[in-house]
């Protein structure tokens, strides 16, 4: 069955680990908390393919987890608080997958975290959705509050005849 | 998190890069110091140790007598056990389901770093054989499966939480952490976005305009603060057991600890009649939140 649309399927570079993919992810999400175990992480370092056999997979499953493809775990259903789990069973830190995820090397991504993290400019829809939000826009304290209805007006009507 | 706990457990607050983000919590820890709660009820999530992807709580109480620091796969943080105040909670509890809001109970449970970093965080470093300096009741949110409840759902439970404090025969001293990361995103290929100008934003609203931040949509928190920045609802919980209009006490906020934005607020309640109160919040925030005496219909909030 195709994935229903959301409207966070617009985010560029974002899995949402939402009900559906909770569902279709189960095995993946159960296979790393079995990691928590030593036992576990033995059996599974012995033999990768066997002991994933226990968890009811699918093939595209059980290759994206042989493979260490981390976004593709995200995109079958994985969640990143668990797939963390089998990146520490093989020794990496945190920033190792993340830098994985986002095809850099630890170095540079380290180096852009320090530099204050990626810029949501330009990240924030795959079809060009890019205003900010009207939430922060309208946010704010007291200073801001004129500047930012001025601001606003000609913006939102920009935005209402864009639609039209 | 994970990281400044692992930095706190292994001394390297010293180091240059992690002291920057200790010291914004001194003020705090004297803060909270000075303020002496009775009870700190931690608003927090759990990260596949509790809860896993068996059962999925939107809501769930603790109610135990105390919490034991989970093994996340490391062994245990090297922190004593957290003691509950299974009174307070179990009167919060029948309160606030009476209230409509479904809570799940939890008799038994363990915490991890999402709970226990925010306690250091606050409370200062407590050795292993040592005391926490008061209950807490943790109050865990689902923020990892989407849809996490909605922010304004969020805060309607903190008015309902507070309702159930002001309504306890005892009078007690309770602050109330908001916990959870404001923008972060450590998913997928747009991991390590920070948007910082949204992070000062929302402490803005949380301090003087909560309403504004009741009606942000999901897909607003995501696009803008990141996959994970929707962690961000949890503060709201705190902020709804306030007063509408809160003192802003301490306010701290630098890039990056690790993966994240890190930052902190302490909202009291102004107090009435000389009495100060105020909130906490944590590790992210904490709120505090207030208790009152429910005869004397005297808040005092404080912490």
């Amino acid at each position: 069955m195709a994935r229903e649309r959301h409207d966070y399927d617009d985010i560029p570079g974002t899995f949402v680990f939402d009900a559906e993919r909770s569902r279709q992810g189960y095995g993946i999400n159960m296979f790393c908390m079995s990691l928590m175990k030593d036992d576990n992480r033995r059996a599974f370092k012995a033999n990768e393919a066997e002991y994933l056999k226990k968890f009811n997979l699918t093939p595209e499953q059980t290759d994206a987890i042989l493979k260490r493809d981390y976004n593709r775990m995200l995109e079958l259903g994985g969640n990143i608080y668990f797939t963390a789990k089998l990146g520490a069973t093989d020794g990496h830190s945190f920033q190792h997958l993340a830098a994985l995820m986002t095809g850099s090397t630890q170095q540079d991504y380290a180096s852009m975290m320090l530099a204050g993290g990626r810029s949501v400019e330009g990240n924030r829809s795959r079809s060009g959705k890019n205003a900010p939000s009207k939430y922060l826009r309208a946010a704010g304290g007291k200073k801001t509050a004129s500047a930012g209805k001025r601001k606003a007006k000609p913006k939102s009507k920009t935005r209402s005849a864009k639609r039209k | 998190m994970p990281a400044i706990g692992a930095a706190l457990d292994n001394g390297k607050t010293e180091e240059p890069y992690w002291k920057r983000i200790f010291s914004g919590f001194e003020k705090s820890q004297e803060w909270m110091r000075g303020t002496k709660p009775d009870v700190a009820i931690i608003v927090y999530n759990d990260h596949a140790s509790t809860f896993s992807v068996e059962m999925i709580p939107t809501f769930a109480l603790g109610c135990a007598a105390e919490f034991p620091p989970a093994d996340e796969g490391w062994g245990p943080r090297p922190v004593p056990v957290v003691k509950g105040h299974p009174a307070l909670a179990s009167h919060i509890a029948q309160s606030v389901i009476l209230d409509e809001f479904d809570l799940t109970i939890c008799n038994k449970m363990e915490v991890d770093h999402g709970m226990t970093v925010p306690m250091n965080l606050l409370f200062g470093k407590v050795e292993k054989s040592g005391h926490w300096p008061c209950p807490v009741i943790p109050l865990a949110v689902n923020v990892v499966m989407y849809p996490p409840p909605t922010g304004h759902r969020c805060f309607m439970l903190g008015r309902a939480i507070r309702k159930a404090v002001e309504s306890y025969p005892d009078d007690l001293k309770v602050v109330i952490f908001g916990t959870g990361g404001l923008s972060h995103q450590i998913s997928g290929p747009r991991a390590g976005l920070i948007n910082s100008k949204w992070d000062k934003n929302f402490l803005d609203n949380l301090s003087n305009n909560p309403q504004k931040l009741v009606k942000i949509p999901h897909i607003d928190y995501m696009r803008e603060a990141g996959a994970e920045g929707i962690e961000m609802v949890m503060w709201l919980i705190m902020r709804g057991a306030l007063d509408d209009k809160v003192e802003e006490v301490y306010r701290f906020y630098t890039v990056p600890a690790s993966n994240t934005a890190v930052g902190h607020i302490i909202l009291a309640n102004r107090g009435r009649g000389g009495a100060r109160k105020s909130a906490a919040k944590v590790k992210r925030p904490a709120g505090k939140l207030k208790r009152a005496a429910a005869q004397a219909k005297v808040e005092r909030i404080r912490g």
